[in-house]
């Protein structure tokens, strides 16, 4: 009883307090830089797509809104096409999570409405920006063993040149 | 039946069977790398350590690999205990320091068994920090992708390739750390089973090339139950798609029939599928202009066409039951034509009768694995039925048991087992033309021309059972081989002939049940097996009708008002001339085709049928097997399926008994009740009303992805599925997903934790047995009443004679580009070589290499020659199709010399 | 001064119903201020011309009957939730001139059967909507409204008895020297509780409850029909509020400013703190309300008659 009249007075003490809200759009809220807004897709620091076609963002999506396809060239693979529905995505982040690469990444803007539904599907050259994001390093080939033009095999992370197997020496 | 204690849990094993297979049988998940359950145990990898406790009161134990240890009565087991826990995490860990960890590029992550077997021993973070051994990778031709880096050293390849398959060109190299799978260079692999490797691999070594092209990763595909329209063996395949395309097709295990390993033509041949040449909309031919037209006006110009006098139907061996019997319908049995020639008809419709009349068991290919005595009597069984010949393969293996019985050493541990049976004698008696891909390991090998084949065979038969006719004038060579072969057939328990229509003598496969029958006779459990030539021809003779020869007539007479053929390329039948001739006398064309054929270029009115991947259907193999191949894509309007064209144009034409069949299990129904023959094809599959636990199986994996992005670039609108009324398989990822699935049904295989094909092992009754929901198809042959007593066949032909200028020039089909679909798939295209001629002798003036001018159905031909001194002599070998378009079965021919300048 | 009938009615009326479309757009804001945040301050100045557009909103919008709804109810029951609370209007005097019968010498008890036909406007809803959510909204409602206006009717017993009257303007008369705030705290107490439930206000909104029973027995309303649903429930907070001010806190009497001024003061006042309620407290659980009802206030509000009684007899001439 005392309980709930304390909550009323309270509650009603809040009407002296400051407002936790922003008018927006007159005041933009300040966004932290792992605030969880509209998808990229970035490029390794060589300057190349990071995405490799792996289909785990799209798998990893509860809303099934990521469609993309592999293809490949000289080793690379990279997606054919790469589809986001931002009419479906909940901006939940299992996409950025589940990307080996750090190729796709959720950025800080959310301002992203749009009158026709259509408008809201976003292709990759909508997604790809040309700068690497918020992991400036990383770069998935220089790790994975896979032969690309530019790095043999052996030629990765702590690799050791190709074996000669024609030799019998221990 | 022995009992044993896995982790205090009491399950049912055999005491013929290991440890592992015990526990994968108990549904325990053991990690594993090297086992194969048709390969069996070498103990490679050490990865399937568990405690094995002497008794109760044995704390300790002992580690052991499951997979070296036979079951005994009572064993104490334990899988969980942490000191073999810490000896799996150690060996994955340790196979894992040179892993490229590059799975995100890797087509075989999502189903990769060493993904499952590290993430089931909970190896998650890599604590080795030298560097990592690399190696370089081969091109191994159109199929396969090499990316040995990801090797783990499990031999399961070579094992596979060399050990199963016969391979030669693929193999260990190195040693130690640096072990090395490849081939000596780069190059195709040879084997006609190399797609295999793909499945066989535990990890993305070997990888499936052309579906690398178009990937997606497994959880995104749809699955379909299928069945190999490439060959008459009738393999059991999934096939899997995606966007609306077939992306690959993957074996589908069935106990009796391919088990686990399909043959590449079967696992590659789906490219036509998606080939741009494919028919897209109904095409009508104005002033031989092709136009395209609407569903409802093709209809009409077929109603107009039905006035113009009788419509007669050509079927084909490659569509399906059903497509044929529309047609059937459509025209009246009397009007409805197999599609064969006079000769390769003849010989098509006796081959049911000849299996049932023989009272020699027609067996399985997994029973054709356990014969003790093999006679291939003149079919080249690698390339008209290349899985077939891998069973036969399989006899060698089986031969080893005997010593192997006597050593106590069990037939699973593999290594052991070969090494018993290296001097075991082959089973194998390989009597063909020309050489084989089996005469490497059979003990006895003889080329003769196919009539004297025959003869021998019927010598054979002669001396098994005295009654049998004997066939006059066998040279002294001929009755020592006789005499040899008859004695190893009759002192077998299980023998087993096998002949086939490639070379289209009657002759052959009157000999071949001759020796069947006589063999039953002695009391031996023989077995006949009779190959024919394409998917469907067992139905067709099922199915019966009548030549393309009494067709002719029929055009000739002025019979025919319209003509439709369904499926069926006639240019491959019929020379230019004669398919001419037919043309000029009939009014209208019709073709239904899923594929440009060249008859396709001339029809009137084209229509847009659905491929294999698009329709569902049923197929009877060599061996009488009724199996249902279901649909894994909706074709897209106008395309449809054979039959409800036909039923459509049977309806347009104003026919007053039109059938109204609204699925395909309405249609099956009636020909269940039509064609006694085929009364049973209805429990080929579970009709399109099945549900397990009240729901549709369902046709794609739980975590599909994409659907709500996949086609929003043409509309962000949900749109409902598509459903199609043929199959009990649902659209989406709703529906049950049970180990008790019966066989036909299986969209695709998945079990917890089990991410890759290896997960077959939980819908298995017993490892190797048959499926836990029961196996796929029905057969038909079996109601067949032998007579009491032995019918012998005495057409036994004259010895073949020789002229110098005058040859026998049989077909040699080939396994990649002589078959019409598979021909169309780009990978398998990639593998085919151009014609060649081979001769026995050269005529003079000839080199080898050299170019000879012929005339051969009708074409003017030049073609290099190829020099076989083992051909006999008279013998000409070309593959069918490759060369002349029309020429199927052997012609006598003479060659020119070379007049190109 | 009394002015003439129609007028007062008139008046009454458009008050009325303005009040209630404007405490729409003050509740939220007044949400908003309790809540740190801020409501509704788009549309016109401070956001007070929200009720318009919320207005137009909701008379432009499609008027649907479910397919499946029992037609001739459901578009009924709007109407009688609508009409019942503006009928009880009818006995409350605002001041001691300006009421529409305020002197009814069955008042008081007019109110109470008002508020009993009320129930019927929301069971009906639930039932003629004939979906299983609105259903259960409306079988919640039944219970929770037939049980509070049991105390209800008990506890203004004893304003009634120390009144002697059932005419309203009798009782704010009666008040003249002390409200009967004071002697009757514990029946006022027992009113406010009860007028709440009856008007299904936060925290007693059960019949509604938003996320398990989707809108309760409004479920498969919308449009104008919901709008009266909408109103109807603020014309009901501003009468329970003018009912505790005319039973309790003196009516219209009051020092300096004019009798009507004071009336809307108090109502005013009484109109905020149910919204305060709505601010602050979390919804009971179904059990809980009806044990709240059964267990304590029957028991309270009979003890009050009883004491009201005695006291009553103790001082009675005679």
């Amino acid at each position: 009883m005392f309980g709930i009249l304390r909550t009323l007075w309270l509650t009603f003490l809040h009407m002296g307090h400051r407002r936790v809200t922003v008018g927006y759009p007159e005041h933009k809220p300040p966004l932290p830089p792992r605030y969880r807004g509209r998808i990229i897709l970035s490029r390794d620091p060589d300057g190349m797509e990071r995405c490799v076609a792996c289909n785990l963002c799209a798998v990893a999506c509860p809303v099934d809104c990521i469609s993309l396809q592999k293809a490949e060239q000289d080793g690379r693979w990279y997606p054919d096409y790469f589809r986001i529905n931002f009419s479906r995505c909940i901006f939940c982040g299992m996409c950025e999570e589940a990307c080996p690469t750090y190729a796709i990444q959720l950025i800080p803007d959310f301002e992203m409405s749009e009158y026709l539904r259509p408008n809201l599907v976003y292709e990759k050259e909508d997604l790809l920006i040309s700068g690497t994001g918020k992991y400036p390093d990383y770069s998935f080939f220089r790790v994975a063993g896979v032969k690309i033009p530019g790095k043999d095999k052996g030629e990765a992370e702590r690799e050791a040149p190709p074996v000669d197997i024609h030799t019998l020496l221990p | 039946m022995a009992t044993i204690l896995i982790d205090g849990r009491a399950c049912p094993a055999r005491t013929d069977e290991n440890l592992l297979q015990a526990c994968l049988e108990a549904g325990a998940d053991l990690p594993y790398f090297c086992w194969h359950p048709d390969l069996g145990s070498v103990g490679a990898c050490r990865q399937c350590a568990i405690k094995q406790f002497s008794g109760p009161d044995d704390k300790t134990g002992r580690i052991v690999m499951a997979c070296m240890t036979q079951v005994t009565d009572g064993a104490i087991l334990s899988i969980d205990e942490p000191q073999a826990r810490e000896f799996r995490a150690g060996v994955v860990e340790w196979l894992m320091t040179n892993h490229p960890h590059d799975c995100p590029v890797c087509p075989e992550g999502g189903e990769c068994h060493l993904q499952d077997m590290t993430v089931m021993t909970g190896h998650d973070s890599r604590r080795y920090r030298f560097t990592k051994r690399t190696h370089r990778n081969q091109d191994l031709g159109p199929f396969i992708n090499h990316e040995m880096n990801r090797c783990i050293g499990c031999y399961r390849c070579v094992r596979f390739y060399r050990d199963y398959a016969g391979g030669e060109d693929l193999a260990a190299f190195a040693a130690h750390n640096d072990l090395y799978f490849g081939r000596h260079e780069d190059g195709a692999l040879e084997s006609a089973f190399s797609g295999n490797l793909v499945e066989v691999c535990p990890t993305g070594v070997f990888t499936d090339k052309p579906f690398s092209a178009v990937y997606s990763r497994k959880w995104d595909m749809r699955g379909a139950p299928s069945v190999c329209a490439h060959c008459a063996v009738g393999c059991n395949t999934i096939v899997n798609a995606r966007q609306g395309t077939v992306r690959r097709v993957i074996n589908r295990y069935h106990e009796a029939v391919n088990r686990y390993f399909l043959c590449d033509r079967g696992r590659y041949g789906h490219g036509f599928t998606s080939a741009p040449t494919r028919l897209r909309a109904p095409i009508l031919r104005q002033d031989g202009i092709p136009v395209p037209i609407s569903m409802a006006t093709a209809l009409e110009r077929f109603a107009a066409m039905a006035k113009d006098g009788p419509i007669v139907g050509i079927g084909s061996t490659r569509a399906s039951l059903e497509s044929n019997f529309a047609l059937r319908c459509l025209t009246g049995p009397d009007r409805f034509s197999t599609g064969l020639t006079q000769l390769e008809h003849d010989l098509t419709m006796q081959v049911p009768a000849l299996l049932r009349a023989t009272p020699a068991r027609n067996p399985s290919l997994h029973d054709m694995e356990s014969a003790d005595a093999v006679l291939v009597l003149g079919e080249d069984v690698c390339v008209t039925a290349p899985r077939l010949s891998l069973a036969l393969r399989q006899t060698l293996r089986r031969a080893a048991f005997p010593a192997a019985d006597a050593a106590k050493v069990p037939h699973w541990m593999d290594a052991a087992v070969r090494m018993l049976g290296a001097d075991a004698p082959s089973p194998l008696m390989v009597l063909t033309p020309a050489a084989t891909d089996l005469d490497p390991i059979a003990a006895t090998i003889h080329r003769a021309a196919p009539d004297n084949l025959a003869r021998l065979g019927f010598a054979i038969a002669h001396r098994v059972d005295n009654s049998a006719p004997d066939a006059p004038d066998l040279s002294e060579t001929e009755i020592q081989l006789a005499d040899a072969l008859a004695t190893a057939l009759r002192t077998a328990h299980r023998p087993l002939i096998v002949a086939g229509l490639q070379y289209a003598n009657a002759a052959l496969i009157h000999a071949a049940a001759n020796i069947a029958t006589a063999l039953h006779a002695t009391g031996a459990d023989a077995a006949l097996s009779l190959v024919v030539p394409d998917c469907n021809s067992m139905g067709m003779a099922l199915t019966g009708g009548i030549p393309l020869d009494a067709v002719r007539a029929m055009a000739r007479a002025g019979h025919i008002g319209t003509l439709v053929v369904v499926e069926n390329d006639l240019t491959r039948r019929l020379d230019a001339a004669t398919l001419d001739e037919l043309l000029a006398a009939v009014p209208h064309l019709v073709v239904i085709d899923h594929i440009a054929t060249r008859l396709a270029e001339r029809a009137d009115l084209l229509l847009p049928a659905a491929s294999f991947a698009e329709s569902g259907g049923t197929l009877v193999n060599t061996e009488g097997r009724a199996q249902r191949f279901l649909p894994a894509l909706t074709p897209t309007m106008p395309i449809q399926e054979s039959w409800r064209w036909t039923q459509q144009l049977t309806q347009a034409a104003t026919h007053a008994d039109a059938p109204e069949w609204t699925n395909l299990d309405q249609i099956v129904a009636t020909i269940a009740q039509e064609i006694p023959a085929l009364s049973r094809i209805i429990d080929a599959a579970p009709d399109a009303e099945y549900r397990l636990d009240g729901r549709r199986i369902r046709s794609e994996p739980a975590r599909i992805s994409g659907r709500t992005a996949v086609r929003a670039d043409i509309s962000v609108h949900d749109r409902p599925l598509p459903q199609s009324p043929d199959t009990p398989l649902s659209p989406s990822m709703e529906g049950a997903y049970s180990p008790d699935m019966p066989g036909a049904l299986m969209p695709f295989y998945h079990a917890p934790g089990w991410n890759s094909v290896q997960s077959l092992n939980r819908f298995q009754q017993e490892i190797g047995g048959p499926m836990r929901g029961g196996d796929a198809g029905t057969r038909l042959l079996d109601d067949g009443i032998p007579p009491e007593t032995p019918e012998w066949h005495h057409d036994i032909p004259t010895p073949f004679t020789t002229a110098p200028d005058d040859l026998l020039l049989l077909p040699e089909p080939r396994l990649f580009g002589t078959e019409e679909l598979s021909a169309l798939s780009p990978p398998i295209a990639a593998r085919v070589t151009p014609a060649t001629l081979r001769l026995s002798t050269l005529p003079a003036g000839l080199q080898d290499g050299g170019m000879v001018s012929l005339t051969l159905a009708g074409e003017h031909l030049t073609l290099p020659v190829r020099h076989d001194p083992a051909l006999p002599p008279g013998i000409a070998l070309c593959p069918p199709h490759l060369a002349a378009r029309a020429f199927t079965t052997p012609v006598r021919v003479q060659l020119h010399g070379d007049d190109t300048p | 001064m009394t002015a003439p009938m129609p007028v007062i009615i008139g008046v009454t009326l458009a008050v009325l119903l303005g009040l209630a479309t404007f405490l729409t757009w003050f509740e939220r804001r007044l949400l908003g201020l309790w809540q740190d945040r801020y409501g509704p301050n788009r549309v016109g100045p401070g956001g007070i011309l929200q009720a318009v557009a919320d207005g137009i909103k909701i008379l432009f919008k499609q008027d649907w009957i479910p397919p499946f709804a029992d037609r001739g109810v459901f578009v009924l029951a709007p109407a009688i939730g609508m009409m019942t609370v503006l009928l009880s209007f009818g006995v409350v005097p605002v001041t001691a001139f300006w009421s529409i019968a305020g002197n009814l010498n069955v008042g008081l008890l007019f109110v109470l059967a008002m508020m009993g036909m009320g129930v019927y406007g929301v069971v009906l809803a639930g039932w003629a909507s004939n979906s299983k959510y609105a259903l259960l909204g409306g079988m919640r409602a039944a219970a929770q409204m037939i049980s509070y206006e049991v105390f209800m009717g008990l506890s203004v017993l004893g304003v009634v008895m120390q009144t002697g009257s059932f005419t309203m303007r009798d009782i704010v008369l009666a008040q003249s020297g002390l409200w009967f705030i004071v002697p009757q705290v514990l029946g006022c107490v027992v009113f406010t509780l009860a007028g709440v439930a009856e008007t299904h206000r936060l925290p007693f909104d059960l019949p509604e409850g938003e996320n398990e029973l989707g809108a309760g027995f409004h479920t498969e309303y919308s449009g104008m029909k919901f709008g009266m649903f909408f109103l109807a429930e603020y014309a009901g907070v501003v009468l329970i509020s003018a009912l505790l001010v005319t039973l309790y806190l003196g009516g219209w009497q009051g020092p300096l400013l004019p009798p009507a001024l004071w009336f809307g003061l108090k109502t005013g006042a009484l109109v905020c703190l149910f919204i305060l309620l709505r601010a602050a407290l979390p919804r009971p659980r179904y059990d809980q309300l009806m044990a709240l009802g059964w267990k304590i206030l029957l028991p309270l509000s009979l003890l009050n008659i009883a004491a009201t009684g005695a006291i009553l007899l103790l001082h009675a001439p005679g």
